[in-house]
Order: structure tokens, then C-alpha cells, then sequence
């Protein structure tokens, strides 16, 4: 599996290092912010394949204010939100905005990391399709080719 | 309201409304009864009056009749037969028996001249020779042509009375008079007499009795009725009498105003069959009332019955609501508890899990209590698996409390939690297909915690078919209720297991994975919303999950 990269955003500052150095002791690409501003603010900059997001983070805008913000700088960025206050409400909320999936707090760090995999891969697929289709346009329309970002 | 306080209540009402049933039945019916009865009595003495009064006339216009009979028999006489032929003894003699032979009533027949003398007799009395001139009659009959005399004694000592006529020949007044048999009178009077107390008589202008009442009293005594009573035709008076008794007396005048006749009746005896009316009347209303009375307390012990149990079903309920609300405030502390516990055991988890990653690290592995830390963070990892299984299990627990009606469309709900597991479902290669019903109505449910159980079964479809594999997703309306189905074609629930599917903490999931509380979840909260949850499970076909919702009306708002 190729290196992707992962932003875990919390305030729990405790959790959030825990993690990203466990992450990163799997050699895998992971970062860690500790709160919606931070990360939104980093995504200007930086490009992520998976998001660890926590929903509650009191003093600064929440995950799913958060959510929506980084769903407008990197909309093929896969969400997956990671709470300790659950509410159907919340969590259908979340869903509908385009999270990949919603767990609650504490989960153990094998099921994160497969719901990881899983995010990546649905992201991997979809970005393999749209590469295909732009190749497909690419063969079509040879002289577009610097039309494309 | 205590239950004390409340039978107290409902005794005085009770009270109340059985006084009040029994006033607006009994007082009509009694009323009623009065009012019938008072008009048939009123119209049944009118009827006794109009009887014995057209008795008195009937009978009236017969002894007119009579008398006048009698009188036309001595007129002709009269007039066909000269005084000096008639004043021979023989030739008077032979016409009476003729007269006998011809008619009734006469006792005698004679002959009188212009100076009283009795010239002829026919009869049974020697009364031949006698004269009349000083007779009150004799000169009535010489002045008037005619006369009907009032009983009296006479010359023979017997009560009578007379019929004369004047006749006129040769230029001499002279009388024809014949003595009216009483026997054959009284007899006439008394057909009229009627039933053990009806009386019939005939009493003059002085009130002194012409023929013999059949009571109290004898022919020429002296009657106590009050004559001034009775005026032109025939009058019906009321009298009562000495003993008590009320009668009805009605009176004709007759014979040109000389004679009146009367007809008495008892009362009392006419009315008897008034008075069987009446005494059927009072039965039958007595046991109207009784009727009423009896039913009114009947129906008033069933009703109050049935108040009472209502009002048992009433506490019971309010218990349930408060112990649900107590529940509710529990599930909210629940809620928080777990909150709040949910992050610091995230951190001693993942601390945990740090520290074992680190214990892999070639330094620590030839550590001589390397086992030992191993084992110790398998412990803190296993006893923060069990917490979080605990604040887990809260969390459904505060869910499964909150309860509240929103306006919820059906397909709303589904159409959310297939988009919430569709990710999910595709990455496992699992179709959800749609089949929703385009106009069900908007039912008064919670939502939340629809979605709550839709997210339950779609899951464990998802989970039973694991990989590759159609998920059947349908709503429609059936009466009066909303039938949702889930039907995945998985491997079905084996018939050992399915008794136990809602059962709390049963599930047949890897240890960790699932907390067997999803469907025992789902069963109450929709058996809390008025409805049921069935499934039917086919090892071939797989298994398909059956939410029926009664359609609840939401209130306008």
C-alpha cells in the first residue's frame, strides 16, 4: 500500500499525540491539529487522504462546522469522524455532509485503522477513476490537454 | 388526587346523579299518570252524567207517553158518546170492559154530572152515588176540559190517582174519570231503576213521592230532595246522602211541570270501573318507578364500576409515566456519564496501545519483565475494552429513553440511513435497493429513533450477507399502518437462534464486535412507538426484517 497521508484533528491533546505517534510508529504519513482552525488552515497547504476528525471541541468551531470547511478546500478528502459524544443526530448530520463513517470514542486502534484502509482505498478508487477519465479525455481531445488543472 | 379523596367524590356523585336520574324520570311519570287520569275521569263522569240524564228523559217521555195514552182513550170516549148515553150503568160498564180488554192501567171508569154527582160506575169499588163537587179536581177539570190528578188516599183508602175529562152535550158540562192502576204506574217508573243502588220515582211540585222510591221511604211521604235544583229538561244534580254516600240525582219535569221524575245512582257504584282504572294505573306506575329506580341503580353501580377501573388504568399509566420519565432523566445523566468517561478512556486506551507499540522496540524486549508490562497492558487494554463496552451500552440506554413525536416521513428516514451505510455497503460489494411507497402519510413518531433502528437492521443485513450481495429495502401502507421490510439474501438466522434474536446481549457476532443490544433495542423502541417488529428467516433466501408502524395523525399544530 502506497504511503497515505492522514490529519488527525482533536483538543484532546493527550489522545491526539498518542495517535499520531502510534500512526507514525506504523511509518505511516500522519499529522495531528488541535482544533477545526488549525486543520483548515493546514489543508490550504497541504493535501491529506484520510481525516481523523473529533466532533466536540469546545473553544473553537466543532467537526461538523469543521467538516463542512474541508469538505470545500478538499472535497475528495475522506472524513472519518471519531467522538465521545454521540447523537444520532450529529452523527446523520455528519454522514450527510459526505463523512466516511462515524465512531464513537474509544475505539480500539485495529478497527481505526481498518475503517483507515477502508476510507483510503474508497478514496484510492475514486481517484483512479477520475485519472482514467481524464486520460480517456486526454486520448479523445489531445489538444485539451493544457485546458486541465 | 388521592384515591380517598377521589371515592369521596365519586360516592357524592354518585349520589347526585341518582337523585337527579330518579327526579327527571319518576316526576314526569308520576305527573303523567296524574294528568291521564284525571282526563279519563273527567271524561267518564261526563259520559255517567250524560247516561243517567238521557235515562231520565227516555224514561220521562215514556210515562208522558203513558199518561197521555190514557188520556186520548177517555177524550175519544168522550167525544163519541153522549152524557145521557154513557150515564146508564150498563152501557158505561160494557165500554170499560172494552177499555180493559184493550188496555192496561185502568183500575175503574166513571161517569160524573155537572153537580159532582156520581152518576155511573164501572169497577171494582161501590163508589157509585158519591159526589165530587168539593174534590180540588172536579172543578179543575170543569174549567180546564181535562185533568191528571197526584196520588192521594180518597174514598177507598189506597193511593192513586185519577185521569178525567170534561165532556160537553145538551148544553151540560159532565166528566168522564177513570183511576190509574198504581201497581202497573210504579212498575213503569221502576224500569228505570238500575243496579243494586239505582232508584227511579216520581215526586210532585211539594216534593211528596207519586210513586214508592225503592229506598228510603214510602209512596205520599215526604221527599228531602231540594226541588228548586231542578230547572226546564233534565238536570243532573249531586247529593249526598246522610250515610256518606255521594249519588247522582237527575230530574225531568213531567205533566206539564206537576210531576218530576228522578233517577238516582250511586256514585261510587258507576264509578267502579273508574276505580279499577285508577288502582291499574297506580300498579303499573309503582312499578315503572320501581323499574327505573332499580335500573337507574344498576346501571349507575356499572357505570361508576367501570369510572373506577378507568381511573385505576389512569394511575397505572401516570406510574408508567413517571417511571418513564424518571428513566428519560436517568438516560440523560447516563448520557453524560458515558460522555464524559468516553474521552479520558480513549486516552488511557491509546496510551496503552503506545506503550505496547514502544515495547516492541529491541531495548525493551530484553528486558527481564518484558512479559510482565506485555501482560499488564493487555490488561488496561482489556478493562477499557470493558468500560467502553459499559459507556457504550449507556449510550444506547439514554437513546433508547429519549422519546419525543415529530411529523416523520418514512421514506425520509430510510432514504437518510441507506445514504448513512451506503459507503459501508459498497465497500463490502452489497446493493441496497429501494422500493418505497410514493405517498405514504406523515406519521407522529421519534425520528431519531427510527433511524436508530433502520441503522440497526440495515446493518445487521450488511453484516449477514457480509460480502457481495442485494439488501431489499420497502416501505408500503397496509390499513392502518406502515409496514417497513429489510431483506437481505445472507445466509438466514439458524432456527436454534431465532427465538433469541431480541433477546438483550445475544448476539452471534466475534467477541467485541457486537453488544447483542441492537435488536432488543430496536424491538422496544418500536414497540414503545405503537408498533412490532416480525422477521421471517430462510437459509436460501435469507432473512427479511418486517417494522410495522401504526399511521399516527400528527396533531396540527
Amino acid at each position: 500500500m502506497d504511503m497515505f497521508r492522514i490529519l488527525v484533528v482533536d483538543d484532546e491533546v493527550d489522545f491526539l499525540d498518542t495517535i499520531v505517534n502510534r500512526l507514525q510508529k506504523r511509518k505511516l504519513n500522519a499529522a495531528g491539529v488541535a482544533s477545526g482552525e488549525e486543520a483548515i488552515a493546514l489543508l490550504k497547504e497541504q493535501l491529506f487522504d484520510v481525516i481523523i476528525l473529533d466532533i466536540k471541541m469546545p473553544g473553537g468551531i466543532d467537526g461538523i462546522e469543521a467538516l463542512r470547511e474541508i469538505k470545500k478546500i478538499q472535497p475528495l478528502v475522506e472524513v472519518i469522524l471519531l467522538t465521545g459524544h454521540a447523537s444520532v443526530e450529529t452523527s446523520i448530520e455528519g454522514m450527510r455532509l459526505g463523512a466516511f463513517d462515524y465512531c464513537l470514542k474509544p475505539i480500539k486502534f485495529e478497527d481505526l485503522l481498518q475503517k483507515m484502509v477502508s476510507a483510503f482505498e474508497k478514496k484510492s478508487t475514486h481517484d483512479k477513476k477520475i485519472t482514467d477519465a481524464k486520460i480517456k479525455e486526454l486520448v479523445r481531445y489531445p489538444g485539451r490537454v493544457f485546458d486541465q488543472d | 388526587m388521592g384515591l380517598y379523596k377521589r371515592k369521596t367524590i365519586y360516592i357524592n356523585l354518585h349520589r347526585t346523579i341518582i337523585i337527579i336520574i330518579l327526579l327527571v324520570a319518576i316526576i314526569p311519570l308520576v305527573f303523567l299518570g296524574e294528568t291521564i287520569y284525571y282526563r279519563f275521569a273527567r271524561t267518564y263522569e261526563e259520559k255517567i252524567e250524560d247516561q243517567i240524564k238521557y235515562r231520565a228523559r227516555s224514561q220521562a217521555d215514556a210515562m208522558e207517553v203513558f199518561l197521555r195514552e190514557r188520556t186520548a182513550i177517555l177524550a175519544t170516549i168522550v167525544d163519541t158518546h153522549t152524557f145521557d148515553y154513557i150515564k146508564q150503568q150498563e152501557n158505561l160498564s160494557r165500554i170499560f170492559k172494552v177499555i180493559s180488554r184493550r188496555t192496561e192501567g185502568l183500575i175503574d171508569l166513571g161517569v160524573i154530572d155537572s153537580a159532582g154527582q156520581h152518576l155511573a160506575y164501572a169497577g171494582p169499588y161501590n163508589l157509585k152515588g158519591l159526589n165530587y163537587f168539593r174534590q180540588a179536581w172536579f172543578g179543575e177539570v170543569i174549567s180546564k176540559g181535562k185533568h191528571i190528578s197526584d196520588v192521594y188516599m180518597g174514598y177507598r183508602q189506597l193511593p192513586h190517582f185519577i185521569i178525567a175529562v170534561r165532556g160537553y152535550s145538551n148544553g151540560q158540562s159532565w166528566i168522564l174519570r177513570a183511576t190509574v192502576d198504581s201497581d202497573i204506574f210504579n212498575k213503569l217508573v221502576r224500569t228505570a231503576q238500575t243496579g243494586r243502588s239505582g232508584d227511579a220515582y216520581i215526586i210532585n211540585k211539594n216534593g211528596v213521592y207519586q210513586t214508592a222510591p225503592r229506598f228510603s221511604g214510602k209512596i205520599l211521604d215526604k221527599s228531602n230532595l231540594t226541588l228548586t235544583l231542578f230547572g226546564e229538561g233534565t238536570t243532573v244534580a249531586e247529593k249526598i246522602e246522610a250515610n256518606g254516600q255521594t249519588k247522582h240525582v237527575a230530574g225531568t219535569w213531567l205533566k206539564n211541570n206537576q210531576w218530576l221524575l228522578v233517577i238516582t245512582q250511586d256514585v261510587a257504584d258507576e264509578k267502579g270501573g273508574l276505580l279499577t282504572t285508577r288502582n291499574t294505573e297506580i300498579i303499573i306506575i309503582v312499578f315503572g318507578c320501581l323499574a327505573i329506580i332499580i335500573t337507574t341503580f344498576f346501571a349507575m353501580r356499572i357505570i361508576f364500576r367501570k369510572l373506577e377501573e378507568a381511573d385505576r388504568g389512569i394511575s397505572e399509566l401516570n406510574e408508567q409515566l413517571i417511571q418513564s420519565d424518571k428513566m428519560a432523566a436517568l438516560g440523560k445523566m447516563a448520557a453524560g456519564i458515558a460522555h464524559e468517561i468516553n474521552n479520558p478512556l480513549a486516552i488511557i486506551g491509546e496510551k496503552a496501545g503506545w506503550m505496547r507499540d514502544l515495547l516492541f522496540d529491541e531495548e525493551f524486549q530484553e528486558s527481564e519483565n518484558f512479559k510482565e508490562y506485555e501482560k499488564s497492558i493487555d490488561k488496561i487494554e482489556e478493562h477499557v475494552e470493558r468500560a467502553r463496552k459499559t459507556t457504550h451500552n449507556m449510550l444506547g440506554f439514554a437513546r433508547r429513553m429519549e422519546h419525543r413525536l415529530d411529523d416523520v416521513d418514512i421514506n425520509n428516514v430510510l432514504n437518510q440511513t441507506i445514504e448513512l451505510l451506503q459507503n459501508y455497503a459498497q465497500t463490502n460489494n452489497i446493493a441496497i435497493q429501494k422500493d418505497l411507497h410514493p405517498d405514504l402519510p406523515i406519521i407522529a413518531s421519534d425520528q431519531s429513533q427510527l433511524q436508530q433502528v433502520f441503522l440497526n437492521l440495515i446493518n445487521n443485513a450488511i453484516d449477514a450477507i457480509q460480502k457481495d450481495g442485494l439488501i431489499e429495502v420497502k416501505s408500503q401502507q397496509d390499513d392502518s399502518q406502515i409496514v417497513i421490510s429489510i431483506k437481505d439474501n445472507g445466509r438466514g438466522i439458524p432456527e436454534e437462534h431465532r427465538k433469541k434474536v431480541f433477546d438483550p446481549f445475544f448476539t452471534t457476532k466475534e467477541t467485541g464486535k457486537g453488544t447483542g443490544l441492537g435488536l432488543s433495542v430496536s424491538y422496544s423502541i418500536i414497540e414503545k412507538l405503537g408498533g412490532n417488529i416480525t422477521f421471517e428467516s430462510n437459509k436460501l433466501e435469507g432473512t427479511v426484517f418486517n417494522v410495522n408502524l401504526p399511521i399516527v395523525t400528527p396533531e396540527r399544530k
